[in-house]
């Protein structure tokens, strides 16, 4: 579920400090107890049946160290890992980067940059699957409208995208990066927002202006939120499915696979789930310590601009 | 008299500098613009190009920016149920909509008694619960797929449309907690001290405060719940058989063959994409409003 990341995503920033309660108004009444147990047990109920078992059940999958030994022998393996760096990598920092940048560019206040705000988030408006298909489509070859652009505009022959490795990869990456880039320059949009007219006037006045308006000024006040922002969107790169096995479709050969995708190629096409949670579990290392960070970045709410 | 006229030269220079200056970041702009414009619709558009082409098989694009005959006839076949591998379109799109609209309410209702209980009612170690919120927002829901595979038929949910919503509840009711909590603090905690004051019970608390007031986040969760199940390919791909599946899985699953209709595919694509779009755009202002607020950060945001 790729498209997990959706509208707020960093809305989180906030949660974890509850409403301030006054101390002395910790009692309730034993019917309201009740009610409050009552009222939350629902996702309760949900977060142990679909989150707290599978979990448990994937631990428990992928605990025979000889899975590990597998992995390391199967051939598509390591590159698999190569690719899931390069995917991540490169599709959370240049994204984010480059939103960075935008997120500036939709600050001026002109008629026309407003409404191409509103086309520039239609990817992120539009399903996952099918903008991935389309992109699919437009990189088939000398069928696809980006190799018959070429040819008509430049008289280029354009590469069989999805016959190369790096191609196919990076055709993934461009992809992710289209798909997800509006979102995450919307959110950086509304972080800019709340830094005060005041404080550029007062930069402007010791001569901070253009670049160096951005790197003394505007990019410390954002630089928190930013980076709780790449955090999170490298937990989300790391579990994306969608984008590789319907881009490249892992192709040619299984050599554009992710970690995610090879997990599921494992599990589903050739029956062995162990594996394909094994293959997932080896994220861990990575994944672990980010959420670690994420959490108490979270829940103590330095996500303050 | 000497002092002005020498600064005079050097301002008017200054000011030429200022406009030159001007003029590109204004030109730079436009071009950006431009860049932007085409990176934003190449795909879109290549959507239509295939969709509009009279021709079912071919994708082919011959240099016309514009099909020269353009026909509306993917579109009549997949709404005929003619188009192949689309006869079951309007079954799928019902079951997508089935998945999205339980998943709203589930997702709404779960959500919302949730965090009023945590935000309202002062309950006990309620940090457990927001934290049990932001660990499964932070676990992409990709690895979980293979152990829900196999619990959905340790449930008696196989290949039911009950485990997909099930499954989509499951991640989108944390985001759900949060973004409520994050709202209810604007709700002055008085409001529900009188109320209490006038004898109400917990759950007149919840129906006749709290979510009327809370009515703009309840739509940004519905929306939110009821686009990720639309948009989602993963957990119906896996969780339903082919025979009952939604019409996003159908679209995923024919894209490597080269036997499609691809102009009647593409025109469902459009099809499909279109009412999340419609109902974002319907509610911008909520969207937009809690955006704001995720940038921010509530908790200095206050009430304004």
């Amino acid at each position: 579920m790729s498209s997990t990341q959706q509208v707020l995503a960093v809305a989180p920033s906030a949660s974890g400090k509850g409403p301030r309660r006054p101390p002395g108004h910790r009692h309730l009444r034993s019917s309201d107890y009740r009610w409050a147990i009552a009222f939350v047990v629902p996702y309760a109920a949900v977060f142990f049946i679909f989150v707290v078992y599978p979990l448990g059940y994937a631990l428990w999958m992928a605990s025979k160290p000889s899975l590990y030994a597998d992995l390391i022998a199967d051939p598509l393996y390591l590159p698999t890992i190569v690719n899931t760096l390069l995917f991540v990598g490169l599709g959370v920092n240049v994204k984010m980067f480059l939103a960075l940048l935008l997120s500036g560019f939709f600050m001026r206040r002109r008629w026309w940059i407003r409404a191409l705000l509103v086309i520039y988030i239609l990817p992120w408006l539009i399903a996952a699957a099918q903008a991935c298909v389309s992109f699919h489509w437009m990189l088939i070859g000398e069928q696809g409208l980006v190799d018959g652009l070429l040819s008509a505009l430049f008289d280029i022959n354009g590469p069989i995208w999805f016959n190369d490795r790096w191609l196919g990869l990076g055709s993934n990456i461009v992809a992710y990066t289209w798909k997800w880039m509006p979102f995450w320059t919307l959110i950086l949009l509304a972080g800019r927002m709340t830094i005060s007219r005041d404080i550029y006037d007062a930069a402007e006045v010791d001569g901070a202006i253009g670049v160096r308006r951005f790197v003394h000024v505007t990019f410390p006040l954002l630089a928190n939120l930013y980076f709780v922002c790449t955090l999170l969107s490298t937990l989300w790169t790391l579990g994306d499915f969608t984008t590789v096995y319907l881009v490249s479709g892992g192709g040619p050969g299984f050599s554009t696979e992710v970690l995610a995708t090879l997990g599921f190629h494992y599990a589903f096409d050739l029956a062995k789930p162990a594996l394909g949670v094994a293959a997932v579990m080896s994220t861990l290392p990575v994944l672990i310590p980010i959420v670690i960070v994420l959490m108490r970045k979270l829940q103590t709410s330095e996500v303050q601009l | 008299m000497s002092v002005a006229l020498d600064l005079a030269q050097p301002m008017r220079l200054a000011r030429r500098r200022y406009r030159l200056r001007r003029v590109l970041t204004e030109a730079g702009s436009v071009m950006l613009g431009g860049v932007l414009l085409i990176w934003s619709l190449m795909p879109v558009y290549n959507m239509l190009l295939v969709a509009l082409d009279p021709e079912e098989g071919e994708i082919e694009f011959d240099g016309n920016l514009w099909p020269p005959e353009p026909s509306f006839e993917g579109f009549r076949a997949v709404m005929t149920r003619e188009a192949r591998y689309l006869e079951d379109f309007w079954h799928q799109f019902g079951n997508s909509l089935y998945i999205g609209l339980l998943t709203m309410l589930l997702t709404v209702l779960i959500g919302s008694l949730a965090s009023f209980a945590v935000s309202r009612m002062r309950l006990g170690k309620s940090s457990l619960l927001t934290n049990a919120a932001l660990l499964t927002y932070a676990i992409p829901a990709s690895f979980l797929i293979v152990p829900h595979y196999h619990i959905m038929h340790l449930y008696g949910l196989s290949d039911n449309l009950w485990a997909v919503i099930a499954a989509q509840v499951t991640f989108a009711s944390p985001f759900a907690i949060l973004i409520l909590q994050l709202y209810a603090r604007l709700i002055p905690s008085e409001l529900d001290d009188a109320a209490r004051v006038d004898g109400a019970s917990a759950v007149q608390l919840y129906l006749r405060i709290y979510l009327p007031l809370m009515t703009p986040a309840l739509a940004v969760v519905a929306v939110y719940a009821l686009v990720l199940a639309w948009n989602d390919y993963l957990y119906p791909s896996v969780l339903l058989p082919a025979r009952n599946t939604t019409l996003s899985v159908t679209q995923g699953q024919l894209f490597a063959d080269v036997d499609a209709p691809w102009n009647a595919m593409m025109a469902a694509a459009i099809l499909y994409v279109l009412p999340p779009i419609a109902v974002l755009f319907a509610l911008r202002r909520c969207v937009a409003a809690s955006l704001t607020m995720a940038g921010v950060d509530g908790g200095r945001s206050g009430p304004t």
